[in-house]
């Protein structure tokens, strides 16, 4: 691909993303979270900047640890201490989430963004009927509606995300993983939300109902024009779900782009690595990203974080942390390989 | 969720008479397996008082007879068990025209008030402590004054009583030191009783609540911690829940269930340990007058008041039971799930 092509094509994007810029429903600056240990503070979330476009689907992929579920945790304001939110914006529907405490924030949660959670095998109060957690919900942020009111709402949510009615009066032991997942799916949608973050919806889930869990949130993204941000290791969901995905590496990201550009390209080494170490039924693919090599994240790194694992580390690598830049249409990178025009260096 | 079926009832009831059975059992055999007999030793007790005593061994031989101790043990044993069934426990020895069940009968009520009102309070207030010391939103100045109020529980309860009589009844005399109820109040459902009943109850009740509400805490503590830690405690966070209903059905109610299953273990250690409690205050109940059946050697009161309190135990035990299939959904009343 030639320099003056690519110009071209971020050039029409620039153009064709004016308006979905001012649609951006959550628009995330320099957000970091540390956590603090007696040694000093661990960088979980080094300036994460991303948006989210109305009814789009954000996938937020890396190894275990670089920050996926805290980025989420932060935007939700659940980090627990010692973790805290050491700095930056959250800004959802231009309401800074970082600035809310008390009340505000607790009024905030769920009627505005919710949450599909990790694990749906321990997310449901193992002691409540599946209707009585999703009634709660609704009646605080809702005040008093009637039981009759209320039965049919939870019983059309429950269709939508293709439970049988029988659910409504079960207990979360009498369901199975994938219908538990369901279950969580419809309590995240109950209060329409402008925002849903899906923290791992298919781990632990087998193949088929992983592919069933995605079909429905896909399904209700489109029912519903939802935004969502997708985390998970899993790159078959997110093929199938996502239309843009964000790399972290060390609690950054290190490439940001469509999915279909970043399956057909990747910039950033790691996301290479990454990419390549997806299994395939074809060929017995040696393994070249090793596990452990990840930088001691107390210290503030200088240059690049993935200088350690890279292995095309360069001199400037070690000295200047690069830059998010868009390489393609819409593909931004942090890399120091290569040029403005996304033309490899070395 | 199943419903509680009669299935279940009978089958936990059947639980409740086998238990029944076999303590009483055990009362019927363990004393027998000691030397002697009691009749005897009872009458060799008045002769070293009254220095001689005329026929001594038709006297003993009438006795025998006349509480059921002479025959073949399979004989005594049938007499034994029908007589329970009819709650007919006999005579005391000690006192002899007296009976047993007219003993236990004038003793239980006071126990029974007395000690399940102890365990209902020091659980409560225990469960709620340990709760409250595990739940992060509480201000950290009452997180850490709540330790303080359980720095009784490495107390003996006993020597927390003496040490209640001896300041709230000796020293300032607050309290009355022992007894149920005050000498010229007239038992009956009067202000002036039941202010005097609650006068005379609160010394013990308090000896049993402070020493052992730190047992539950610290259950409650460690339990609450771990519920906590659940996801669905994450959830109910993001759902944006009032931190109260949070605690309350989300925490303590998960952290709850651990507690109950101790309680009911712990039923008996609350029985006999309020024997104690009874004897220090003066307290007319079940533990008091078993004390004083044990030093007069009243067997047959020993015996009536074990049964008594094995009976007791055996039907808490049994009310938990019912009642644990409507806190935990994961058990369930019939047969064979899981």
């Amino acid at each position: 691909m030639t320099a003056a092509t690519t110009i071209d094509s971020v050039d029409t994007v620039t153009v064709d993303r004016g308006p979905a810029e001012q649609d951006a429903i959550l628009d995330i600056r320099n957000l970091q979270v540390f956590y603090s240990t007696p040694t000093g503070d661990v960088r979980a979330v080094d300036n994460v900047s991303f948006k989210v476009q109305r009814g789009e689907i954000i996938g937020l992929v890396g190894e275990s640890g670089c920050g996926k579920t805290t980025t989420a945790m932060a935007i939700l304001r659940l980090v627990q201490p010692p973790g805290r939110i050491a700095g930056g914006e959250i800004n959802l529907d231009s309401v800074n989430l970082a600035d809310l405490e008390g009340d505000d924030l607790r009024e905030t949660r769920w009627t505005k963004l919710s949450l599909i959670p990790q694990g749906a095998m321990n997310s449901l109060n193992p002691v409540m009927r599946i209707s009585s957690q999703i009634k709660d919900t609704i009646r605080t942020h809702e005040g008093r509606i009637s039981n009759r009111e209320l039965k049919e709402r939870i019983l059309q949510l429950l269709q939508l995300v293709g439970l049988p009615s029988r659910v409504y009066d079960m207990y979360p032991h009498e369901l199975s993983g994938g219908m538990k997942q369901r279950a969580c799916i419809a309590m995240a949608i109950a209060l329409d939300p402008v925002l849903v973050i899906a923290d791992e919806p298919t781990s632990a889930l087998d193949v088929v109902v992983q592919r069933v869990v995605g079909e429905t949130l896909l399904d209700v993204k489109e029912r519903l024009g939802v935004s969502m941000i997708v985390i998970g290791h899993d790159m078959g969901l997110m093929a199938q779900l996502v239309d843009r995905l964000a790399v972290m590496y060390a609690g950054r990201i290190v490439e940001f782009a469509p999915v279909e550009s970043i399956f057909n390209e990747q910039f950033h080494p790691y996301t290479q690595l990454l990419i390549e170490s997806i299994p395939s039924i074809k060929e017995k693919k040696p393994l070249k990203l090793t596990e452990g090599l990840t930088h001691d994240l107390r210290t503030h790194m200088q240059g690049c974080i993935f200088q350690l694992r890279c292995p095309h580390v360069m001199d400037i690598c070690r000295e200047e942390n690069p830059p998010m830049r868009a390489l393609r249409s819409r593909h931004e990178t942090a890399c120091h390989l290569y040029d403005d025009d996304g033309v490899r260096l070395h | 969720m199943s419903e509680l079926t009669l299935g279940y009832f009978l089958r936990r009831l059947g639980m409740w008479l086998l238990t029944i059975w076999i303590g009483a059992t055990l009362i019927f055999t363990i004393p027998r397996l000691a030397p002697g007999d009691p009749i005897t030793a009872m009458v060799e007790r008045m002769i070293q008082q009254a220095g001689y005593i005329e026929n001594s061994a038709d006297l003993i031989e009438a006795w025998r007879a006349r509480f059921g101790l002479d025959g073949p043990w399979h004989v005594q044993y049938r007499n034994y068990l029908l007589s329970m069934v009819r709650v007919d426990l006999g005579y005391s020895l000690a006192n002899f025209p007296a009976r047993v069940t007219d003993i236990i009968g004038r003793s239980l009520p006071w126990t029974l008030g007395m000690v399940s009102i102890a365990t209902i309070l020091s659980f409560c207030a225990g469960n709620l402590i340990g709760a409250l010391m595990a739940w992060r939103r509480v201000p950290a100045f009452i997180r850490n004054i709540l330790p303080v109020s359980l720095t009784f529980t490495s107390i003996p309860f006993f020597m927390f009583g003496i040490l209640l009589i001896s300041f709230l009844a000796f020293k300032w005399k607050i309290f009355p030191a022992f007894g149920n109820y005050g000498r010229g109040v007239e038992p009956g459902w009067n202000l002036d009783f039941i202010l005097s009943v609650l006068h005379h109850g609160l010394l013990p009740v308090l000896s049993i609540v402070v020493t052992s509400m730190g047992f539950w805490a610290l259950g409650m503590r460690g339990m609450m911690v771990t519920t906590d830690g659940e996801d669905y405690m994450i959830l109910a966070n993001a759902k944006g829940l009032r931190s109260r209903r949070i605690f309350w059905f989300y925490g303590i109610r998960n952290s709850m269930l651990p507690q109950v299953t101790a309680l009911a273990l712990n039923l008996g250690a609350v029985a006999g340990g309020s024997l104690l409690v009874e004897l220090i205050f003066g307290y007319p109940g079940l533990g008091y007058f078993l004390y004083q059946a044990i030093i007069s050697a009243d067997y047959t009161v020993i015996q009536g008041i074990v049964f008594m309190l094995i009976v007791g135990v055996a039907t808490a035990v049994l009310i938990l039971d019912l009642l644990y299939p409507m806190i935990d959904p994961r058990i369930t009343y019939s047969k064979g799930q899981a």
